[in-house]
């Protein structure tokens, strides 16, 4: 492996990383504060993909179509905590797991009624369809850079809001004791329906902007879900920093992994998983 | 353990079982030219309902819920379709230990991973294992990939050269599965009822207390995962040998989520109660596929609603029937006042209705 090959796959590895870090961190912020295993997180991500897709070939342009659709998936985020979770929050996560499974096939269904069963693509947006001079004999696409550029910004933004603000205080403060912050006048049941509806807007969002990198299908929200999972374990559920660090480390391992060992890729996450485990089974950063 | 339900259970289990159980007597009547399809279908329920059952031990009785139980359930169907000889059909007699020594050990290495874990970290990491082995699977070529095996010769079940019973023919195979299901469900609930199962109980209770007595609970944890893991893979193993092959499928999440689903609608803890959920679960679908070709959504709702309205699944109903819900809760509420928070889940074996 020469030094070029190896500096793609590291950007490469860097972006899935970054990526799955948007969907990881929503799962690991509504597990963290909320209490609740949220099994149809993929199947968000999925509807994020599928909705840019619509709208791009509905309006013309991709940015738009990004515009329009994170107010849809935020309302969608609303409508599920309000409708479904809120009687869950009591009851054991068994019922949690079942519910949100029960909500992925009928996501899935309702996609494969309004967009089908086949495999659908959206092209590289304007500005940066094309690919840049890295070093002398090493070029990469200007959308990969793009998208790791807001991944970074976001993580950048959720550090912030979390270190920095008071609602950051109010939501470090849940994860450790819930029913305290109940106790000290915060309103917890806004604070919920906040954090899952941004939690649904980041993996929906992560979705989008990943539509042009990835084919479109049916089944994309499922393996995302489960290497999620992955990520969450390994950085220590609840933790964002451990999100973060787990993204990369999965990213890394999943790209590096299809490249040197093909014939165990697919299973070098879980050995990885495995090995935390044995080591720290409350994550690394837990 | 030693809950004691109103007798109705036991006469309704019963009258059910013998319904099932002269299926070949009344079947031809009542379904003419589709009896044949029916008895398969029937066939299958008792498999999945000895599945569920070995889930229950986990979930039901030590308060560990478990997303990666197809693991085993695929685990004992490759067993068979691997291990199988192409030109003749295996012997039952080495089959079945090697299919519960094969889960065993899987039992116990993943075991010892995941009982360090608790409640939402265990429910990840069985996940995850379950899906390390369907990639492991699905993309490697001595199991077939993504194909799966075919099966070409049920095991026989055979002393020297006499037959014992003919397990290719559906109605010896259906008494097979009926057999094999009883059998579980008696070892089952001794299980539950014995030393063991008690320990098991309070460990699902209180697991520091019972630490704090001197038990040490991991090892009663392990052992329960590889027993319902064993179960588990022996009800793989058989819908295997009815369908004649074995495929990645039974090794995914989403059959670990219908296996769950088989648990909460039929009334997990109590043992007898994932029978009925398995029943219920398969009828559903199978009205379902016949109604709609968008089917999912119709078993997504009913997951849903059943999740919402019914936690209790349908044993629940029989111990506690609607109209005498009032007393029992009242005696309930009295009883959680000062029980923690994380006792919400309590099985319906909880129902003081003795």
């Amino acid at each position: 492996m020469d030094l070029a090959f190896f500096s793609v796959q590291l950007l490469n590895g860097l972006q899935y990383g970054l990526l799955l870090f948007l969907i990881a961190s929503g799962l690991t912020l509504i597990f963290g504060i909320m209490g609740i295993i949220n099994l149809a997180h993929g199947a968000m991500y999925m509807i994020g993909a599928y909705l840019v897709y619509d709208l791009t070939m509905r309006l013309g342009n991709f940015w738009l179509a990004i515009v329009v659709a994170i107010p849809i998936a935020i309302a969608l985020g609303l409508i599920i905590e309000r409708l479904f979770l809120d009687t869950l929050y009591k009851r054991d996560h068994l019922y949690q797991v079942l519910l949100t499974f029960g909500m992925i096939l009928v996501l899935n269904e309702v996609q494969r009624i309004i967009w089908g069963g086949n495999v659908h693509s959206v092209s590289v947006p304007a500005p940066f369809d094309s690919s840049i001079q890295l070093t002398s004999n090493l070029r990469y696409s200007v959308y990969r850079l793009f998208v790791m550029g807001v991944c970074l910004a976001l993580a950048g933004v959720i550090y912030w809001i979390i270190r920095h603000t008071r609602l950051g205080i109010i939501i470090r403060a849940g994860a450790v004791n819930r029913d305290m912050v109940e106790g000290l006048g915060i309103n917890v049941r806004t604070l919920f329906t906040l954090i899952f509806s941004a939690g649904v807007a980041l993996t929906a969002f992560a979705g989008m902007i990943a539509a042009p990198l990835t084919s479109i299908t049916p089944g994309m929200g499922d393996s995302i879900l489960i290497t999620c999972f992955v990520v969450v374990v390994i950085g220590g559920i609840g933790s964002i920093k451990g999100a973060f660090w787990g993204a990369i480390i999965i990213g890394m391992a999943t790209t590096f992994g299809s490249v040197l060992i093909p014939s165990l890729a697919s299973m070098v996450i879980y050995l990885i998983m495995a090995a935390v485990l044995l080591v720290k089974p409350r994550g690394l950063f837990a | 353990m030693l809950h004691r339900y109103p007798k109705r259970v036991a006469i309704i289990m019963l009258v059910l079982t013998a319904l099932v159980a002269t299926f070949p007597l009344w079947g031809e009547a009542a379904f003419g030219n589709q009896a044949n399809f029916m008895l398969e279908k029937l066939t299958f329920m008792l498999i999945l309902a000895l599945f569920a059952m070995s889930l229950d031990l986990l979930v039901g009785v030590l308060g560990l819920v478990s997303l990666g139980h197809a693991l085993f359930f695929g685990l004992g169907a490759y067993t068979l379709a691997l291990a199988s000889p192409d030109f003749s059909p295996a012997s039952m007699w080495w089959m079945l230990p090697l299919v519960m020594g094969i889960s065993a050990c899987v039992g116990l290495l993943i075991g010892v991973l995941v009982i360090r874990t608790k409640g939402i970290f265990f429910i990840m990491t069985t996940l995850a294992f379950g899906q390390m082995l369907y990639y492991f699977v699905s993309t490697s070529r001595f199991a077939g990939g993504t194909d799966g095996v075919f099966i070409m010769f049920r095991p026989s079940l055979a002393i020297g050269e006499s037959t014992l019973l003919d397990l290719d023919n559906p109605y010896s195979f259906f008494y097979f599965c009926l057999g094999m299901l009883l059998i579980g469900y008696l070892f089952l609930r001794w299980l539950t009822r014995s030393y063991f199962g008690q320990v098991l109980d309070g460990i699902h209770d209180n697991e520091h207390r019972m630490q704090a007595l001197g038990y040490a609970t991991g090892g009663y944890k392990l052992i329960a995962f590889v027993i319902s893991g064993v179960m588990a893979a022996i009800a793989g193993m058989l819908a295997a040998m009815q369908y004649g092959f074995a495929n990645p499928a039974q090794l995914g999440w989403h059959t670990s989520g219908e296996v769950l689903m088989m648990l909460i609608l039929g009334g997990m803890g109590t043992i007898f109660g994932p029978i009925l959920g398995a029943f219920a679960y398969e009828i559903l679908l199978y009205l379902y596929e016949h109604a709609t070709t968008h089917w999912p959504i119709l078993m997504g709702l009913t997951i849903i609603v059943a999740v919402l309205v019914l936690p209790r699944g349908i044993a629940g109903l029989i111990i506690a029937p609607p109209w005498q819900r009032k007393r029992i809760m009242n005696a309930e509420a009295h009883e959680t006042e000062n029980a923690p928070a994380t006792a919400s889940a309590q099985p319906v074996t909880q129902s003081k209705e003795d």
